[in-house]
């Protein structure tokens, strides 16, 4: 007889990685529901860059002693990781870069400002990080492209069935641009369909996967997406890496983005010539040690295992929503947990975010984020200035919810 | 007193809950607004002058934001009120602070000190008294 059972994570286990968890806030037990804006890292990660500083750095690619050759192993097996961690075809498309946001400001000036022009398209959607909104709108006005938004719906879900009509009469379209999870009220996107739709039309599909990567398994080749763009520090990796996946073959006929050391193949004073891909667009010494992390933040999420961290989050958000609905005057918004990742959105009635997150942090040492979620059309589209998410991930415990929901009445009895 | 009771004393929820000076004047002798982009904070001032016209003898705010914000900005009303543009015009923010009186980190006190920065603005532009350093040419006040 088979049986198959769904892999569980034990919270509690992943936990003792985190020695952050040992801090206390305001004399209380730390509870971090903040990890949508950046996760807390476990120390195998933290490990891993302290051994390669201590036994393998040099700067990459040119040197010629093994120190030089032992860190250039360490950035192309954390290339090769990142290859893997996306199933994208070939490691050279793999291009290092700050975090998702510089990425998708690679993306947009190189492809976007040579290839868009007067009566050209790009399409965004209305659940936009600001990441893969502005650069877009910055590229279009410089071209005289036409910008769109796809609108959403009331659960915050995005308006397929509006595709056609909202690039209806306005030209070609060139760019569609999504998000795969929404960083704010956590929807999980049909990114295959909009990559469809995007092909029919001869447009790119570029994808900020920056809010997804931490989440659920990424597989470039199934997306159908021609760009895909990853911060490491959400993803339990360090601050100052994330990587652009491109099909080499758009990769290859754009323009540079960074210019200077290693990205070139010969300079001369005439001219200079473009090395090959990834080089091509990491200008510059690499984030090295960063990378290394990132590998050791993959291998980390890989032994907990991706259907495990989505069942989890599932159960946290299911458990949060029950809570809150608890409370009254607290609103939640965005889709049914089966169509999220572990994001709670919410107001508390009468109160600002602001107060609601400082009361939840003096008296519960409980950490969420109040403010616009770098989400401005969004929060127009709520009708708030501002809203108060908790989000949740590998090392979030139930016993957190009820401390939230606790603070949560303090704070309608402060504002009573 | 627990940090929270520190923070949000009976006088900061009262004024929050119940802004003194809360409302708009129609044809005001000063008006500015202001916000602070981080946590949409927004407050608009309006100001009107006693007959010797540099006497403040009304002043009103509109606002929304967080009840640190706007609730300093209800006790500037009561404070100001009576004093001359010049006089508020010098007015040091620890003057505010004081009667807020609570701890405040870096963040919250741009919070507590939207409101003054707007009046001075509204003051600046009817009766031309300085600024603080580096707020010269302000199209509106953004507390960044």
């Amino acid at each position: 007889m088979a049986v198959t059972t769904e892999r569980r994570l034990d919270a509690e286990r992943i936990r003792a990685d985190f020695r952050i968890f040992g801090e206390r806030s305001h004399g209380k037990p730390l509870a971090y529901l903040d990890s949508a804006a950046s996760s807390q890292k476990p120390r195998q990660v933290l490990e891993a860059m302290t051994r390669f500083y201590e036994t393998s750095y040099a700067n990459v690619h040119r040197g010629v002693y093994e120190l030089a050759a032992r860190a250039t192993d360490g950035l192309e097996t954390a290339r090769e990781k990142v290859r893997a961690f996306v199933n994208a075809p070939a490691a050279r498309e793999i291009i290092f870069v700050r975090n998702a946001t510089e990425a998708l400001n690679l993306i947009a000036y190189s492809w976007g400002l040579n290839r868009l022009g007067p009566g050209d398209v790009v399409l965004v959607t209305e659940l936009e990080h600001h990441s893969n909104y502005v650069p877009w709108q910055y590229v279009a006005g410089r071209t005289e492209a036409d910008f769109r938004m796809l609108p959403l719906d009331d659960q915050g879900e995005l308006r397929l069935d509006l595709l056609d009509e909202t690039v209806a009469g306005a030209g070609h379209v060139k760019v569609v641009a999504t998000g795969y999870v929404s960083n704010s009220l956590g929807t999980v996107n049909p990114v295959e369909r909009l990559s469809e739709w995007a092909h029919e039309r001869g447009a790119i599909m570029v994808c900020d996967a920056a809010q997804a990567a931490p989440h659920r398994r990424i597989d470039v080749q199934s997306l159908g997406v021609d760009f895909l763009a990853v911060s490491g520090h959400k993803m339990l990796g360090p601050s100052g890496i994330g990587f652009l996946w491109g099909r080499a073959a758009l990769l290859q006929e754009m323009e540079p983005f960074l210019l200077g050391g290693h990205m070139i193949r010969k300079v001369g004073y005439e001219a200079t010539t473009w090395g090959d891909l990834p080089a091509k667009f990491e200008a510059g010494t690499s984030p090295m040690a960063e990378a290394v992390g990132l590998g050791a933040a993959i291998d980390y999420l890989e032994e907990v295992g991706f259907e495990a961290i989505e069942r989890h989050e599932r159960e946290l958000v299911t458990y949060a929503l029950e809570r809150l609905a608890e409370i009254p005057g607290v609103t939640t918004f965005g889709p049914p947990p089966e169509r999220r990742a572990g994001i709670v959105l919410f107001d508390v009635e009468g109160v600002h975010p602001h107060d609601v997150a400082q009361i939840l942090d003096t008296e519960q040492g409980v950490a969420i984020r109040a403010g616009h979620h770098c989400c401005q059309p969004l929060m127009q589209k709520l009708g708030l200035p501002a809203t108060n998410r908790a989000s949740f991930y590998v090392y979030t415990l139930p016993e957190e919810i009820d401390r939230l929901a606790a603070g949560l009445r303090k704070v309608r009895e402060v504002f009573g | 007193v627990s940090e929270m009771e520190e923070l949000y004393r009976e006088v900061i929820l009262d004024h929050y809950k119940n802004p003194r000076g809360h409302g708009e004047l129609e044809e005001p002798d000063a008006a500015a607004e202001g916000q602070n982009p981080l946590c949409g904070d927004e407050v608009s001032i309006f100001v009107a002058f006693g007959g010797d016209g540099e006497t403040i003898e009304d002043v009103r705010f509109r606002g929304r934001g967080c009840a640190i914000s706007q609730a300093s900005t209800s006790m500037l009303m009561e404070m100001v009120k009576g004093r001359t543009a010049a006089d508020v015009a010098e007015m040091n923010r620890d003057e505010l602070l004081e009667e807020v009186g609570i701890p405040l980190t870096p963040i919250r006190l741009k919070c507590a000190l939207l409101g003054l920065g707007v009046l001075k603005v509204a003051l600046h532009r009817a009766k031309g008294t300085p600024l603080p350093e580096g707020w010269d040419g302000l199209d509106e006040l953004e507390l960044t």
